[in-house]
C-alpha cells in the first residue's frame, strides 16, 4: 500500500525558499501596494528571476522543469502571506504560459515561452465576457479571417495580469464560425499588446487582490496574422476546461494558504495581545477558533494534495479538483472570518494583514467556477440527476 | 579561481535553542536546524567571485550526517561541490579542534581562496578564519564589508564601528565576511533541482589523517560546565522628559553604542 504525502527533498526546498521569499520580499512591501492599488512589477520580475513562472513547464522552452504541483505548493507559501501575488503567478502560468505550452504551436512556444517563464513577460487569458463567464455559449467577441489575418472584434471582462507593464500578450477566445450544430465555434487567438484597435481599460476597484493587475479589454478591428491561433479552430473554449480542472487545484492551493496565513497570523496576535491581564490566546474561545482553523486548512491541503497526486499520475481529478476547490476557497472564507474575529478592532483595520485576507477570500468562492458550479460537477460525477 | 567555502549548520538563532544537558554541547538533534545565516554571505560572495573570475566553489562543512541539508542550501545557490567532514569523534570539540580538522581538509583542496562568515550563530567564538589561517600560513582578510579581486590581489574593506580598514593581500588566502557585504540569493527551483545531481564528498577523520584522539569533548581546550536560563528581561530605562530628554534620549543610545 503507498499513502505518502511527504513532499521530496527538491520540494521541500522550493517551499522553503518561496516560504523565505515571501516572508522577507513580500511581506514588507505588499501592505503599500495594496494600499495604492498598484502592481508590484519588481517583485513579479524576481518570483521571475527565482523560476516560479516557469515552474511546471520543461526546461527546453526555458521553464524550471518541475510540475504542476511545485507550482501549487509555491502558490500556497506565497498566498499564506499575500493572494494578490499568489493569483498574478497563479494566472501568469496557468492562463498565460499554459495554453501555449498545451496547444500552441512549435513556433508559438519559441517565440513566448521563454520569456514567460522567466518572468519578463507576463500574459493574460481572455476568456470572460461582461455578459458571461461559466457560460461559454454567450461568448460575443468574434474573428474572422480577412487576407491572412483574424480580425478581431469585442470585449473581455475581469482578465487578470492584462494591463501590467510586464504584459506582452492575451489570449482571447472568439467567435469564429458557426459549428455544424449550429452552435458557436470558439477559438484562441494571441493578440499581442500594443496590437492597434486592442485597447486595455482602467484597472477595476475591486474588494480584494488589489495588487493584482485586473482590467477590461477590447477589441476593434484588431488584426492579427492568421498563425495566431492557439490549438484547433473551433476547439478554443474546449481546449481552455480542459486545463481548468488543473487551474481548481491551483486556487485550492493559493485557498489553503491564504487559510495558514490566517492561523499564522491569529497565533501571533493571541500570543501578543493582552486583555484583562494576559494574553487573549489564554481564552478557551480563541483557542478554539484558532484550532479549527487550523483543521480547515489542514484538511483543505490533504484535498488539493489528492487531486495533484491524482492529476500527475494521469489518473482522472475532475471531481478531486472539484472537491479540493470547493472546500478550500469556503473555509477559506470562514478561517478568513474567524481571524478578523480574533484580531477584534485591529482586524477590522486595513493594515492588518487579516483584513487584507478577509477581503481577498470572497473571490476564492467565485473564481475559476463558482461553487455552485463545483457542485454541480461533483453532483455530476456522482451520476446525480443525469 | 578556486574557491572553499565553510559552512555551517547551526540551530536556528530565531528560535528557542537549547544546551544537551547530558554533556552541555549544542543540542543539535532536537533543533530546527539551518545553515549558518552568516554563511549565507560568503556563498553569495564566493558565487560573486565565480561570476566574474571563473572557476569553482566548493563548500566544506563538519557536522553531523543532518548538516547535508545546509550543504543542498549552499549548492542549490549555485556551489558547484561539496566535501562532508563527518565523524562521531568530532563531537563537542572546540574551535582550536575543529580548525585542526578544517585545516587537514582544505589540505586536500586546491583553493585559492577561502571564505566564510565572521562567525557562526551557536558557538559565537568567531576565531576559525584566525585559526585557520595560522594553521595553513595563509593571510586572513577580517571581517570583510567589500571583497575585490584583480588577479591574485585580494582587496578588502575591514568593516569597524567608525569605517573601515583597507586591507590587501595574495591569494591564497582566507576572508571572512560581514553581513554587510552583500544580500545573499534566494535559490531558483533550477538551482533546487540541480543541486540533487552535484557531488559531495564524504570525510571521516581517518581520511583526513586526523587522529580521533586529538579531537572531541574529552580533549577540548573549552567545555561548558555549567549554564543558566536567560534571566527575563530587565525594567528598562524610562526617560523623563524635564526639558533635556533628547539630550538623556541620545546620551542613553550613546552609551548603548547605537549612534
Amino acid at each position: 500500500m503507498v499513502l505518502d504525502y511527504r513532499l521530496d527533498t527538491e520540494t521541500e526546498a522550493l517551499r522553503t525558499m518561496v516560504r523565505e521569499f515571501a516572508n522577507e520580499v513580500v511581506r514588507p512591501q505588499i501592505g503599500a501596494f495594496y494600499e495604492a492599488d498598484e502592481f508590484p512589477t519588481a517583485i513579479v520580475r524576481q518570483m521571475g528571476e527565482l523560476g516560479l513562472f516557469g515552474l511546471p513547464i520543461p526546461e527546453e522552452y526555458g521553464g524550471s522543469g518541475g510540475d504542476y504541483f511545485t507550482l501549487c505548493v509555491a502558490l500556497e507559501e506565497l498566498a499564506r502571506v499575500d493572494s494578490s501575488i499568489a493569483i498574478t503567478l497563479e494566472a501568469g502560468v496557468s492562463l498565460g504560459a499554459m495554453p501555449i505550452f498545451r496547444f500552441g504551436t512549435p513556433a508559438q512556444k519559441k517565440e513566448w515561452l521563454p520569456r514567460l517563464c522567466a518572468g519578463e513577460a507576463l500574459g493574460a487569458f481572455g476568456l470572460t465576457e461582461a455578459g458571461g463567464g461559466s457560460d461559454a455559449g454567450s461568448t460575443r467577441t468574434t474573428a474572422r479571417l480577412e487576407d491572412g489575418q483574424w480580425v478581431v472584434n469585442g470585449s473581455k471582462a475581469f482578465i487578470t495580469n492584462s494591463g501590467t507593464d510586464l504584459t506582452e500578450l492575451v489570449t482571447v477566445t472568439a467567435v469564429t464560425g458557426t459549428r455544424p450544430d449550429g452552435g458557436k465555434e470558439i477559438s484562441a487567438i494571441i493578440v499581442p499588446s500594443g496590437t492597434p484597435g486592442f485597447v486595455v481599460g482602467q484597472r477595476y476597484s475591486k474588494v480584494g487582490w488589489n495588487a493584482s493587475d485586473t482590467r477590461e479589454l477590447s477589441f476593434t478591428d484588431v488584426r492579427v496574422p492568421a498563425e495566431n491561433l492557439v490549438g484547433d479552430r473551433g476547439r478554443g473554449y474546449a481546449q481552455f476546461l480542459s486545463i481548468l480542472d488543473e487551474g481548481r487545484i491551483a486556487i485550492a492551493a493559493l485557498a489553503v494558504g491564504l487559510a495558514q496565513g490566517c492561523v499564522d497570523e491569529s497565533v501571533k496576535y493571541a500570543a501578543e495581545r493582552e486583555a484583562f491581564g494576559s494574553p487573549i490566546g489564554r481564552n478557551q474561545a480563541i483557542q478554539f477558533m484558532i484550532a479549527d482553523m487550523e483543521v480547515r486548512a489542514s484538511t483543505a491541503r490533504l484535498a488539493y494534495y489528492r487531486a495533484a497526486e491524482r492529476m500527475l499520475r494521469g489518473e482522472p481529478f475532475k471531481r478531486e479538483a472539484a472537491i479540493a476547490k470547493l472546500y478550500s476557497s469556503e473555509m477559506a472564507m470562514e478561517n478568513a472570518r474567524y481571524a478578523t474575529q480574533v484580531h477584534g478592532g485591529y482586524g477590522f483595520m486595513n493594515e492588518f494583514p487579516v483584513a487584507r485576507f478577509y477581503r481577498d477570500a470572497k473571490i476564492l468562492e467565485i473564481g475559476e467556477g463558482t461553487s455552485e458550479v463545483q457542485r454541480m460537477l461533483i453532483a455530476r460525477s456522482l451520476g446525480v440527476g443525469a | 579561481m578556486n574557491i572553499v567555502v565553510l559552512v555551517k549548520q547551526v540551530p536556528d538563532s530565531g528560535t528557542e535553542r537549547q544546551l544537551d544537558s547530558s554533556d552541555n554541547t549544542v543540542a543539535r538533534a532536537s533543533a530546527d536546524n539551518v545553515i549558518n545565516e552568516m554563511d549565507e554571505y560568503a556563498i553569495e560572495e564566493a558565487l560573486t567571485v565565480k561570476e566574474s573570475q571563473g572557476g569553482e566553489v566548493t563548500v566544506l562543512t563538519v557536522g553531523p550526517d543532518g548538516a547535508t541539508d545546509a550543504i543542498r542550501k549552499a549548492l542549490s545557490m549555485g556551489a558547484d561541490k561539496a566535501v562532508h567532514v563527518s565523524d562521531e569523534a568530532i563531537h563537542g570539540s572546540c574551535a582550536v579542534q575543529t580548525s585542526a580538522v578544517i585545516a587537514a581538509a582544505l589540505s586536500q583542496l586546491e583553493y585559492d581562496l577561502v571564505i566564510c562568515g565572521a562567525e557562526s550563530t551557536d558557538g559565537r567564538v568567531s576565531v576559525m578564519p584566525a585559526l585557520l589561517s595560522e594553521r595553513l600560513g595563509i593571510p586572513h582578510l577580517s571581517g570583510a564589508r567589500k571583497l575585490t579581486v584583480d588577479g591574485s590581489t585580494l582587496k578588502v574593506e575591514r568593516q569597524t564601528d567608525g569605517g573601515f580598514w583597507a586591507l590587501e593581500a595574495q591569494t591564497p588566502a582566507i576572508v571572512s565576511t560581514w553581513d554587510t557585504i552583500n544580500e545573499p540569493r534566494y535559490p531558483s527551483f533550477k538551482g533546487i533541482m540541480a543541486a540533487k545531481k552535484k557531488p559531495v564528498e564524504t570525510k571521516s577523520l581517518a581520511d583526513l589523517g586526523v587522529d580521533a584522539g586529538t579531537v572531541g569533548l574529552a580533549t577540548a581546550t573549552s567545555q561548558v560546565l555549567d549554564f543558566a536560563g536567560r534571566p527575563p528581561k530587565g525594567e528598562g530605562v524610562k526617560v523623563t522628559d524635564e526639558g533635556d530628554g533628547a539630550e538623556k534620549l541620545v546620551g542613553f543610545l550613546a552609551s548603548q553604542k547605537l549612534v
